[in-house]
């Protein structure tokens, strides 16, 4: 069975899929790759199917030795990556041989990369999904020393060379996509223009449950009754911080839900590293 | 009766918010209960997720936009007055509590500051039916109605770093037992030494909206008791129908 030895984690490494659908109703976070379009485009590229488990890398990445013969290939941030002596690049399939190994070196661009691999990761399913999270699967994140296993394929696609053509319009650039969210009437019009004209910046107190603006954006809304959130609900605090809630965010919340990020949103906002300065787009359905 | 048709917001490009400003009771959580099951019915060739709250149903479509036009065409023309209002099929599960004091750890605060025992504290507590409006905060966190007005107290002022898994608690005029150890604002009245969460199992909790839950008080004996049960795989969760 082919298995990937982790020789170093990197900061933050989780295994990740589509997340859990169907178990919201027991209070379970949906939980997921943070930037979707970047993981499904390293699965095609390697013949897997788009909810296949992958590597998520955050920030710095990992050293990894691979024990078996697939093909890879890594989408999303920009490392500067090395698969033994040779320079390798994002968006393309490698074979890879046991014995080879892979190391993320430093980060050029975006925030957050995706290791796919053929067959896709196997480690623990549980709630229909391996995407790792705290209350649910027994590990959190990779650790060093850990031997993640493969999914063997029985017939094994020939990607050498492949490259997938799917264009993700600028999950680069500073532009976050999002819509009214069902709180939104409650703003003022001179907030509501705020909104759209200032530029926010990510703040450090940003994780796979929320990112935080770091801006004050004072307020007078009050609680709602606890109700509905998903990924991509900003939420705004009476303190007047703005919270855009990512994958692992919970199922319900109680504070005004302003604005709603669109799919495209969540995965550009996935990119940005702390201090990173956005701006909101306001689509309409 | 008033119109049942409830606000349709889309939220982003993946889910439908339907929400009514209605009173939160029984009742109108068994409307919505009813209304979420047609809808379960109605879409059960895509692939949604359907969740209620106490006055809300979200349905999260998994992959295409497409589907949330036709499901904003569809809500639009459905006859939401015609959705019933009886019960639904619910169950009574009875979960024990230990107020020891050793767990209690705020009950001789709200004791002093209510002008009440300690041991009609507890009655009041176990006296109540409470109903599940539904699950969310934290996975298998329980949101309860129908707390006895007396016992409503507000949040610690300042919350603490971290309770027990199993903590229940009191936050105005709820209560709600903590599934797992968490920083936690609520006062601790006791411990529930039953997990409300197995992501092991299929059904990683056993209740649903509409079921009813109430609080049996046992003593640190036999909460120590069912705790050794629990480790052997030995206790039964104690659950009645609605024809028992």
């Amino acid at each position: 069975m082919t298995e990937i030895e982790v020789i170093s984690p990197g900061f933050y490494s989780t295994i990740q899929d589509m997340g859990r659908v169907g178990f919201a109703k027991y209070g379970v976070p949906k939980s997921g790759c943070m930037d979707s379009f970047s993981a499904k485009k390293a699965n095609l590229l390697v013949g897997n199917d788009s909810n296949d488990a992958v590597l998520e890398i955050t920030m710095t990445g990992p050293t990894l030795v691979f024990h078996g013969d697939s093909s890879i290939a890594i989408s999303g941030a920009q490392f500067d990556l090395q698969l033994n002596d040779c320079h390798i690049e994002n968006d393309k399939a490698y074979k890879v041989s046991a014995g080879d190994k892979l190391v993320f070196n430093s980060l050029r661009e975006g925030f957050r990369a995706y290791l796919a691999i053929s067959g896709g990761f196997q480690t623990m399913k549980l709630l229909d999904s391996r995407s790792m999270y705290e209350e649910i699967t027994d590990s959190i994140k990779i650790e060093r020393g850990d031997r993640l296993p493969i999914i063997s394929k029985s017939e094994e696609k020939e990607n050498k060379g492949a490259s997938v053509n799917f264009e993700i319009k600028g999950i680069f650039e500073n532009e976050i996509n999002l819509y009214e969210g069902p709180e939104f009437y409650l703003l003022r019009g001179d907030q509501k223009e705020l909104l759209f004209k200032n530029s926010f910046t990510v703040s450090q107190s940003s994780n796979r449950m929320a990112i935080q603006m770091k801006e004050d954006f004072q307020n007078n809304l009050k609680g709602i009754v606890t109700g509905p959130v998903v990924p991509g609900t900003v939420q705004l605090t009476p303190g007047g911080t703005l919270i855009i809630l990512m994958r692992d965010c919970q199922v319900t919340g109680g504070y005004p839900r302003i604005l709603q990020l669109s799919e495209l949103g969540i995965c550009t906002l996935a990119q940005k590293r702390p201090g990173d300065s956005v701006f909101f787009k306001l689509l309409t359905p | 009766m008033r119109s049942r048709k409830p606000n349709i917001i889309r939220l982003g490009d993946r889910a439908v918010l339907l929400e009514w400003d209605f009173e939160i009771n029984e009742k109108n959580l068994f409307w919505l209960l009813n209304l979420k099951e047609l809808i379960i019915k109605k879409l059960y060739e895509l692939k949604v997720e359907v969740i209620n709250t106490y006055n809300s149903i979200l349905i999260s479509y998994v992959y295409s936009i497409e589907y949330v036009y036709d499901a904003d065409f569809w809500l639009n023309a459905f006859d939401f007055n015609e959705v019933s209002v009886e019960n639904i099929q619910q169950d009574t599960f009875i979960l024990p509590v230990c107020y020891d004091l050793q767990f209690g750890i705020d009950l001789n605060e709200i004791s002093i500051k209510k002008d009440m025992e300690i041991s009609e504290i507890i009655n009041l507590h176990t006296a109540s039916d409470y109903t599940l409006y539904f699950m969310g905060f934290l996975p298998g966190f329980l949101y309860l109605g129908g707390m006895d007005d007396r016992l409503a107290f507000p949040r610690k002022n300042q919350p603490r770093k971290s309770i027990e898994k199993g903590a229940v608690g009191i936050a105005e005029n709820q209560t709600g037992i903590y599934p797992k150890s968490s920083p936690a604002g609520w006062q601790i009245i006791g411990n529930c030494p039953v997990p409300l969460f197995n992501p092991k199992s299929e059904r990683p909790s056993p209740f649903s909206p509409g079921d009813k839950i109430k609080f049996n008080a046992v003593s640190l004996e036999e909460y120590l008791d069912i705790k050794q049960a629990i480790k052997q795989e030995k206790y039964e969760l104690k659950k009645h129908g609605n024809n028992d």
